[in-house]
């Protein structure tokens, strides 16, 4: 294995990692400024309980996002120097303006927030969770411009052997960008709905705080179906831009290898890379890759046979991230839809309930595979069309990459399981009144 | 050139408020073997940092960010240079944050001093590496025309970059133990003590380090070309002194907020000295990286300024509300972890 080898499993293991954190940290944030002002308003003891005990749980999951936050922006100079020479005057600039105008007032005002309770009157204190959601929804925003500007590069040109920015308002309003910062947000709001509508289940279940649980139920109810329905359509758009910007993305995604009109699209292909087909191709319908991608039945689809070999992304993973995600996307708009309907006798359905709380792995999974299909099907380029990921890398030794990617490995793998073991302790314990 | 210039100084001012912001944290951090003896008495260093120091460690993020954005070329071999020394910062600064958070929640009393000791070493090596860092940035590191780095980790380890870890980790010791003595009632005369003892020494090792700067650095340059710079060092000298009187008046804020001064004023010094080298080559002169050939594209620099014009001072505003809010000694209200 070579350096660049070691330093993409490490960007690999780093950004999965610390994207374990973020979606919950974008949605929860909504749901307890939701509780609070529902305490602020009534007045009523439940609420605030609520907030508290959600509030734990945000607080140790937003903790370790910040730190294990630190190390991505690091090593893109670390790792990845030829990268951030080429691209600083753009990408920098982004990540740059995302801490100061937008991540420093939520961790800031988290720590207020946290040790605040009475110090601060309780409009002011609940005004304060707001804010935070607010900012770190914003930080989220400046992250996604800067990855959707390696998606889709634009408002740049290339001068002095890098590229320097020329539009700025191209860059952070492009519709790339715009979308990507929707299906992310999105998919954060359903990740924390199922996050808590199946801690809620497990304590309706066992018949403890019913009341508090049956509410936080609720309350993510409404987030979870509006976005799984949303993330539909949402995604859809998404998708016909990317087969317009990235059709090696495309191709690959859909396993789709000859350029055709009126395209299938597969239930289920088992792409083979080497023999440049599909072993398997189970149920076509007709035109539908077509329709999805051009909004035509008989738009023409470039397949990947149109591009060098060495300009196509690896197909199998890029593949089945896609379908995959898309199939969970669909689960979770079903199970939403259920929720929705038994709303108001939700602890007469125990078996649903149960399905609920094994679920709680599956949006996580999505949002991981979101991510691999978004960046491995963006490969071999880093700014897609005009950088490698090969003359990215920084001239490190294998050796000294080799030991900090086993590190990586390690101290996360130690802080997933006990950060993890931990909070699973503190949501079983439940809610103490009195 | 003079967006170049007003750049180097704001790059500066970002890194100076990093170590006098999350400076008193990780103080802190090293002080808990020394300062918490019994369980009850760590929680309350624990809850003393609690509600800030997440906001602080943004300033590093923000002070690496504005590295990247203003001078990419300085940010990519900078950080690929220092990579095992940066790596190990980095571990520190995740572990400690994660003990921080997860101690409290800990069933038994051994797994909670498990963590004490991982807060510990997570604060030490990050106190000491950033002080070893920008002491070899003041001295040279061996950067070639390709801007290829040519030491290692142990290049770092020379006397002088020794000096400046040791004289980063007194001064946040410092820092911090003064910020335990404004937020924990009681046994203030400890902290008061403790403080005493560390301002003593940090004066010997800042004498020892000054005296040492002038053979291993070019810093005193800029100062011997211009005297009037001189008194940006005098009035860090000034506040230093007034550290120690505030001690003696048993003033633990006011003593904090010169210790603070004194931080941001001494990482000028060095800032002032460096001008406009920003990563010398102790191979060659002509292959440092300096604010000229080093920067981003101007437009980019534009954007940058109004943005951190705009927004630090609003950083700053909030921050300060949250730090007025959390310097008065702590109660039973105050416990979170």
């Amino acid at each position: 294995m070579d350096v660049v080898w070691l330093s993409r499993l490490q960007f690999a293991v780093a950004t999965f990692f610390h994207f374990l954190f973020v979606p919950l940290t974008l949605g929860l944030s909504i749901l307890v400024a939701i509780m609070e002002t529902k305490y602020v308003k009534t007045n009523d003891e439940t609420y605030l309980q609520m907030t508290k005990f959600w509030g734990k749980v945000f607080l140790v999951n937003f903790a370790i996002g910040v730190v294990t936050g630190i190390t991505l922006e690091f090593q893109f100079g670390t790792n990845w120097s030829r990268y951030s020479s080429f691209v600083g005057d753009i990408f920098g600039s982004l990540l740059a303006i995302e801490a100061t105008a937008a991540f420093f007032l939520e961790s800031t005002l988290i720590g207020v927030w946290a040790f605040g309770w009475k110090k601060l009157s309780k409009k002011t204190h609940g005004l304060l969770i707001w804010l935070v959601a607010f900012a770190s929804n914003l930080s989220a925003f400046w992250i996604l411009v800067a990855n959707s500007w390696m998606q889709h590069p634009v408002g740049y040109v290339i001068r002095n052997n890098r590229a320097e920015l020329s539009n700025f308002a191209e860059v952070i309003f492009q519709k790339w960008a715009i979308l990507e910062f929707l299906h992310t947000i999105s998919a954060a709001y359903i990740l924390s709905a199922i996050f808590v509508m199946s801690v809620s289940a497990y304590h309706i279940l066992k018949k403890q705080n019913l009341e508090h649980f049956l509410r936080s139920f609720k309350i993510a109810l409404k987030m979870g179906l509006i976005f799984s329905i949303f993330i539909v359509f949402e995604g859809h758009f998404h998708g016909t831009d990317l087969a317009e910007k990235q059709p090696t993305k495309l191709a690959a995604m859909e396993a789709h290898w000859e350029t055709m009109k009126a395209a299938p699209k597969y239930l289920l292909a088992v792409p083979n890379e080497s023999d440049e087909k599909n072993l398997v191709e189970i149920i076509p319908l007709p035109g539908f890759l077509s329709l999805l991608a051009t909004h035509n039945f008989n738009g023409e689809v470039k397949g990947l046979k149109a591009f060098k070999k060495e300009d196509r992304p690896p197909v199998f993973i890029t593949y089945f991230s896609f379908q995959l995600m898309v199939a969970l996307g669909i689960y979770f708009v079903l199970i939403m839809l259920y929720g929705w309907v038994k709303r108001e006798k939700i602890q007469e359905h125990p078996r649903y309930l149960k399905i609920l709380i094994y679920s709680i792995p599956l949006p996580y999974i999505a949002c991981e595979l979101g991510w691999a299909l978004s960046e491995v099907g963006r490969q071999p380029w880093i700014v897609y069309g005009i950088l490698r990921v090969r003359e990215a890398a920084s001239p490190l030794f294998v050796g000294q990459v080799a030991v900090t990617l086993l590190a990586f490995v390690g101290v996360y793998l130690a802080i997933g399981i006990i950060g993890f073991g931990l909070m699973a302790r503190f949501i079983k314990h439940g809610i103490k009144t009195n | 050139m003079l967006l170049q210039d007003i750049w180097f100084f704001l790059w500066g001012l970002l890194w100076a408020l990093y170590f006098a912001t999350d400076g008193f944290d990780l103080g802190v951090g090293v002080l808990l073997p020394i300062l918490g003896k019994t369980d009850e008495q760590r929680r309350l260093m624990y809850n003393a940092i609690g509600p800030l120091w997440n906001g602080n460690e943004v300033w590093l993020i923000s002070a690496g960010g504005v590295t990247f954005a203003a001078f990419p070329l300085l940010y990519s071999i900078m950080f690929s240079s220092l990579y095992s020394a940066l790596m190990l910062i980095l571990f520190g600064l995740i572990l400690r944050g994660v003990a921080v958070e997860l101690r409290g929640k800990a069933s038994s009393l051994s797994a909670k001093e498990r963590w004490d000791w991982v807060f510990f070493f997570g604060s030490l090596l990050p106190a000491i590496l950033f002080g070893a860092a920008f002491g070899n940035i003041f001295k040279g590191l061996p950067i070639d025309e390709k801007g290829l780095y040519q030491g290692s980790i142990f290049t770092l380890l020379n006397p002088y970059g020794l000096i400046t870890g040791v004289l980063f980790l007194l001064m946040f010791m410092l820092h911090g133990s003064l910020w335990l003595g404004m937020r924990i009632k009681g046994n203030v005369q400890i902290f008061f003590g403790i403080a005493k003892k560390l301002w003593n020494i940090f004066l010997v090792v800042l004498i020892i380090f000054l005296i040492l700067t002038p053979f291993f650095t070019n810093l005193l340059k800029n100062y011997l070309n211009s005297f009037v710079l001189s008194l940006e060092p005098i009035l860090a000298i000034v506040f230093l002194l007034l550290i120690r009187f505030y001690i003696q008046k048993k003033d633990a804020f006011k003593a904090w907020v010169c210790s603070f001064l004194t931080i941001v004023l001494l990482t000028f010094f060095g800032i002032i000295g460096l001008y406009p080298n920003m990563f010398i080559s102790s191979i060659d002169s002509k292959y440092s990286l300096t604010a000229y050939n080093a920067s981003s594209s101007p437009l980019t620099l534009k954007i940058m300024l109004i943005v951190v014009i705009l927004f630090v001072p609003i950083v700053l505003l909030y921050q300060g509300w949250a730090y007025k809010l959390f310097k008065t000694p702590i109660t039973d209200n105050d416990f979170e972890y």
